[in-house]
């Protein structure tokens, strides 16, 4: 069994802000059905920018629930400034940790926060900048080096472990690993 | 509060005739049934009867049961052995649904040994693909190791049939028997299968023993290098207390196969026909004839297992999934996967495995306790909506 603080697992019996919002005005969607966690964020913001009400829907396991949940308790009456400085670690300390094979779910949270706050702002998405590493997972080079860089990661499973990549076939594994390399050996310059 | 234990592919509960089997054994009768004295020799005796009724369960001969440490340890053992047999054949056959005990090794001989594998595929319903697995045994093919009954699913493979394709063929058959014992009729001397995997802990046997059936005339090397014990095939002092307990379970075994095909069959198809009547999007994975009487493996749409799991483990509901959550690692399982089901509901798959300790009430708590669960978590997914999956 997974090793879930107790906070995970009373957010997960007990989501906060669940269901879907008629009269949002902010949108975001992270994850999908084939990589077995999805989260759909709805926001309502207010003429100052501020989230006035937040709800969601995810499809996944407990700590995909209770980082959901855990997100909208922590953006409610925010404003979007402040909201879009959000990370997956925040999200992972509200909830006193998450386990490390799990800290995927907390940068799904953080990904479907900043697609929402681009979707009000009417910043179009486009296709995820980079080249395309993990086909299985989706992931881009930039999105491994950002999080690499955020996270001081020196191993692929850790990589793994953030985004997924990798850990469908395996087959992109060598690629992540020159990434981690150049990246690590340029914060040694 | 109450257990309802139907996670028995997993393991089972120590029967209480082993228990009682066996404690004398942990207690004042801890002689070395190697040792010359009267003291030793009792204990020995014991084994004798362990083995023959080991031996009674699958129609072997007593001397052709070694005891190990577990089902992984005779797989290995099995696998191992026949490639130290026939050093120049450089090929061997599994599928692609096996137990990483078979999986792993022979990903490992791959990749560290240079042996040329075929994963033979399944189809939807799990069956082997019988046309392809055929036409790759070839002449060096070292061994074909085939389960007799998935571990996920309950699907069964037709092993008598394989194993007298590969006599034929002259090549090395061996079946990890580990979840078929006790639940259909084994029978060596009429399959032909040169080894077999049993596994103690899946038959209401302690955890921790194992056996290897090794048919008469194979010249078998052993995988641990010791003593003379088991005739030389597998070195260290036995585990005595544990064989004994696997005896004594195998005869049970022997007893309660009839109930694992009448009652427990009766118990899982109540089951599995009141959750798909009870809950829309829901669906078998398996063969439904070609199947253990024991298990169900049943994928919910557009739900993720292992929060299925953690609602019912609040009502001590005991079952487990084939999520990629609950394993660590990000696919779901491999035998899904190899069966193609579609992600929409095998991210969403629960197996229950029942045994003769279940009862049918136990059969209304889990149908009365998994719809809301259902309910709940489809409420929460975005991919559900009016029924349906979107």
């Amino acid at each position: 069994m997974w090793d879930y603080t107790d906070k995970v697992k009373e957010h997960f019996l007990k989501p906060r802000n669940v269901g879907e919002m008629e009269d949002a005005n902010a949108i975001g969607e992270s994850g999908s059905l084939n990589c077995g966690d999805a989260l759909k964020l709805f926001l309502k913001v207010n003429e100052n920018e501020r989230i006035t009400d937040v709800t969601f829907m995810t499809f996944g396991c407990a700590s995909a629930v209770a980082s959901s949940s855990a997100l909208t308790e922590i953006i409610k009456g925010m404003t979007l400034d402040d909201a879009s400085k959000v990370t997956n670690d925040d999200i992972s300390d509200y909830l006193g940790g998450l386990p490390k094979a799990k800290m995927h779910c907390s940068v799904m949270g953080q990904s479907a926060l900043k697609k929402a706050i681009a979707n009000y702002r009417g910043v179009q998405i486009m296709a995820k900048p980079g080249k395309l590493v993990c086909e299985c997972f989706e992931v881009t080079d930039l999105e491994i080096i950002a999080v690499v860089k955020e996270n001081g990661i020196k191993t692929t499973e850790i990589v793994t472990d953030y985004l997924k990549a990798g850990g469908g076939c395996g087959q992109c594994l060598d690629r992540i690993e020159e990434i981690l390399e150049s990246v690590n050996a340029e914060g040694k310059v | 509060m109450r257990v309802i234990y139907t996670d028995n592919n997993a393991t089972t509960k120590v029967a209480d005739e082993v228990l009682e089997e066996m404690l004398p054994y942990f207690g004042e009768l801890y002689g070395n049934p190697s040792s010359m004295h009267t003291f030793g020799d009792k204990v020995d005796k014991k084994i004798k009867q362990a083995r023959q009724r080991v031996a009674d369960l699958i129609n072997a001969d007593p001397d052709e049961i070694v005891f190990t440490s577990c089902g992984t340890e005779s797989d290995n053992s099995a696998v191992f052995s026949a490639i130290n047999a026939f050093p120049e054949k450089k090929h061997i056959i599994t599928s692609k649904v096996e137990h990483p005990a078979i999986n792993k090794l022979y990903q490992h001989l791959q990749e560290t040994k240079g042996y040329e594998v075929t994963f033979v595929p399944v189809n939807k319903k799990g069956l082997l693909d019988l046309d392809l697995l055929y036409d790759s045994m070839t002449d060096n093919t070292a061994i074909v190791s085939l389960m007799w009954a998935n571990n996920e699913t309950g699907v069964l493979f037709p092993i008598e049939e394989i194993a007298k394709k590969a006599n034929e063929k002259g090549i090395l058959f061996h079946t990890d028997a580990v979840q078929a014992a006790g639940k259909v009729s084994i029978d060596v001397k009429k399959t032909g299968v040169t080894m077999l995997s049993l596994s103690g802990h899946k038959i209401h046997a302690p955890k921790g023993v194992g056996v290897l059936y090794i048919k008469k005339g194979f010249k078998f090397s052993p995988y641990l290098i010791g003593g003379h014990q088991e005739k030389g095939r597998r070195g260290g002092t036995e585990n005595t207390v544990s064989i004994i307990g696997l005896g004594k379970a195998c005869e049970l075994a022997r007893e309660n196969l009839p109930v694992m095909n009448t009652k427990v069959r009766e118990l899982r198809d109540y089951l599995q026909t009141r959750l798909l009547e009870a809950i829309p999007g829901s669906s078998v994975n398996g063969d439904l004839d070609q199947r253990l009487p024991n298990t169900l493996s049943i994928g919910f749409d557009a739900v993720e297992g292992e929060s299925i799991l953690l609602m019912l483990d609040r009502d001590g509901i005991c079952a487990s999934s084939g999520s990629a959550c609950t394993s660590g690692s990000l696919e779901p399982s491999h035998v899904l996967m190899a069966m193609k089901v579609p992600f929409k509901s095998a991210h969403g798959s629960i197996r229950f495995s029942l045994s003769h300790y279940n009862t049918k009430d136990e059969m209304d708590i889990i149908i009365k306790a998994l719809v809301p669960v259902i309910q709940t978590l489809r409420d929460m997914s975005p991919f559900w909506k009016d029924g349906k999956v979107i």
